[in-house]
């Protein structure tokens, strides 16, 4: 299990803006009658997003009363899953696999890049706190190893001086161009493709 | 090696789009009414015909999961739950298809839907593959505005609604009853079966729980019929199957290839080798990372099959491989297989929440040569005490990586570890003491 422990320092108050609002109506929609409580992983996602990367407590008393179900329960689950961030961690939140699919093909050069570039330690924000980045187990891109995520987005098929340069252009408030950095197609096999050869540049 | 008119997914590497017209080009969502005039059994003894084992790891036979559903809806719906929770390492098949291959999934659930008799469908997408997630709700959306799904979808006569719901990085969500408990806005812990999902799942009623995979496959089995899928591959191991091949291979890639492809091949052709050549190897974890890994003598003559696998003290698994040089430290790698089961684990049961931590500390200082000889024999003790006393396969999952270790790598533990506790002032490590109490600057 992952330990893991609210910010100190959280906001008196929490409300959904009007597009949240809006979201988390349509997303209610989705479960059966009396099952709202299904929607509280999507709501904790809507809060996390409008809270600039986190979710403060204010925000998961927010929610319970908001689909009528216990505070605790509501705890319960954003302490749970990781993907919930409780405390700030900046703009840019990277994520770094270093499970052994990407272990075994260098992910901890990645993991110096970060330290170099952002912080030395793990969930710690830079100097003007825009990003922080963390180790992450299994990100299921193991054929594109090694690889981060930086927020939604996967960066693939990357050495420590690629990372180096797409760490330089997050710290200057740039989102980089996702995917595979070494112009790789997709999942295909690296200038050497074996199989659907007919429809290669189709 | 499989024909390439024989491959299901022609649109894996994304050559051909992924949008409807495209899809439909390619032969999906052609005549689906006339699928679904056969009847529920003609779909379901086709399935069966055709030997189509689930593709998330398990292997359970569809057509015989699907006979589980009640024939008649009595007084709650019936649910079919799409399993997208793709975390096992090693394994990344299923971004494909959602990215990729969107309308096969598509049509596949609605097929599978009228097979079992749900009008809604939920699938289960992992919070990390948002963007993918985005690319099937497009992909929804596109096949509700074609009035494929929806009322009367694609002129079935059958209503169907999809939604997509995002776990939030939980591995365990994988397990088909914890990821109903996540649907349901609880932590993900598995529950105890019996009662089987197919009678009581989600929301108490009848649920119908796949592999994106398996349901994707759905659609080009009954055109083309069980027996053309059945006659790929061998006995009760039929079909194609997407494979990943990761690791230290000099072309890492996803390929579709007929079931029981010798796993040489699968690396030689597809992967473009072992780097450094296969002389270098050292082992393969063939099926995601809860499988046991096989080693380099036994690489050479193994085909990739569910039951060939199992002989072999291991499995296909998702088949997603890991291929490991002989450059690794193939103890270290299996430390940091046991800390992912040790950050996995939900806490529910004491043998899986305690052990795999207990397991993966152990590791770590057989690594660096700090354990003692019988703490080899205590390690594979604590890995039985795991198996097999757990809620759910998680048990399993976390222990057979490091059984196959010691399988397979005793002597290389052994020769590392060779200190006697006895002797513990020379290294200053208290014997029995858990080590990372210790802090090592202090």
């Amino acid at each position: 299990m992952s330990l893991r422990r609210p910010a100190k320092n959280q906001p008196k108050s929490f409300e959904f803006n009007s597009s949240s609002m809006d979201a988390a109506k349509k997303i209610i929609e989705k479960y059966p009658k009396g099952k709202q409580k299904s929607a509280v992983m999507a709501l904790l996602y809507l809060a996390q997003k409008q809270n600039n990367n986190w979710i403060p407590l204010a925000a998961m008393k927010y929610i319970a009363k908001f689909l009528d179900m216990p505070y605790i329960k509501v705890y319960e689950v954003a302490t749970f899953y990781s993907m919930y961030n409780l405390s700030p961690v900046g703009k840019y939140f990277i994520q770094v696999c270093t499970t052994t699919p990407c272990m075994i093909r260098g992910s901890n050069k990645l993991v110096e890049a970060c330290k170099e570039k952002i912080s030395e330690k793990e969930l710690e924000l830079n100097n003007d706190k825009s990003c922080s980045w963390m180790e992450v187990e299994c990100l299921g891109a193991c054929v594109n190893a090694p690889m981060m995520q930086i927020n939604d987005e996967y960066y693939e098929d990357l050495d420590k001086e690629k990372t180096l340069k797409i760490l330089d252009k997050i710290l200057k408030d740039e989102m980089p161009k996702p995917g595979s950095y070494r112009g790789r197609i997709n999942n295909e096999p690296e200038n050497k493709r074996t199989t659907l050869m007919d429809l290669k540049n189709a | 090696m499989l024909e390439d008119k024989d491959r299901i997914f022609q649109n894996l590497y994304n050559d051909l789009g992924s949008d409807v017209i495209s899809a439909q080009k390619r032969g999906d969502w052609v005549k689906t009414k006339e699928i679904t005039d056969k009847g529920r059994d003609w779909i379901i003894n086709e399935i069966k015909n055709s030997q189509l084992r689930g593709r998330g790891g398990a292997g359970f036979p569809t057509g015989l999961k699907w006979s589980f559903a009640p024939k008649e809806i009595g007084s709650r719906p019936h649910y079919l739950v799409i399993n997208a929770d793709e975390s096992e390492p090693g394994t990344c098949k299923d971004r494909d298809i959602l990215r990729f291959e969107p309308h096969k999934l598509i049509e596949g659930c609605l097929i599978a839907s009228y097979a079992v008799q749900a009008h809604v469908c939920y699938i289960y997408i992992r919070g990390e593959y948002f963007v993918d997630g985005q690319k099937l709700q497009a992909a929804i959306n596109e096949a509700y505005e074609k009035n494929l799904i929806g009322k009367n979808a694609a002129g079935t006569g059958w209503d169907l609604d999809i939604y997509i719901h995002y776990g939030a990085g939980a591995y365990i969500c994988g397990e088909e009853t914890a990821l109903l408990e996540s649907i349901e806005g609880n932590k993900g812990q598995p529950r105890l079966k019996p009662p089987f999902p197919a009678l009581i799942g989600l929301y108490g009623c009848p649920t119908i729980i796949n592999n994106v995979e398996t349901i994707a496959v759905v659609p080009t089995i009954l055109r083309r019929g069980g027996k053309w899928f059945a006659s790929l591959g061998r006995e009760k191991n039929t079909g194609t199957k997407i494979f990943c091949i990761s690791g230290n291979v000099n072309n890492p890639c996803n390929v579709e290839e007929e079931m029981s492809i010798p796993l040489k091949e699968l690396i030689e052709v597809h992967a473009g080798g072992v780097v450094g050549g296969w002389d270098n190897l050292q082992a393969v974890i063939p099926g995601g990372s809860s499988m046991p890994l096989i080693p380099k003598e036994k690489c050479e003559t193994l085909t990739m099959d569910f039951d060939s696998l199992v002989e072999e003290k291991s499995g296909l698994g998702t088949a997603g491989v890991v291929v490991i040089n002989k450059d690794q430290d193939i103890i270290k790698c299996m430390a940091r297989i046991a800390r992912f089961y040790k950050h996995e684990s939900c806490g529910q049961c004491t043998p899986c929440r305690e052990g795999s931590g207990w397991m993966w500390r152990m590791l770590e200082r057989m690594s660096k040569g700090e354990a003692s000889k019988d703490e080899v024999e205590m390690l594979a003790d604590v890995t039985k005490q795991i198996e097999g006393h757990t809620i759910c396969a998680f048990g399993e999952g976390s222990s057979w990586p490091v059984q196959g270790l010691l399988r397979h790598f005793k002597d290389e533990i052994k020769k590392r570890n060779k200190f006697d506790p006895i002797v513990r002032e020379n290294k200053n490590i208290p014997y029995l003491v858990d080590q990372h109490l210790l802090d090592k600057n202090a």
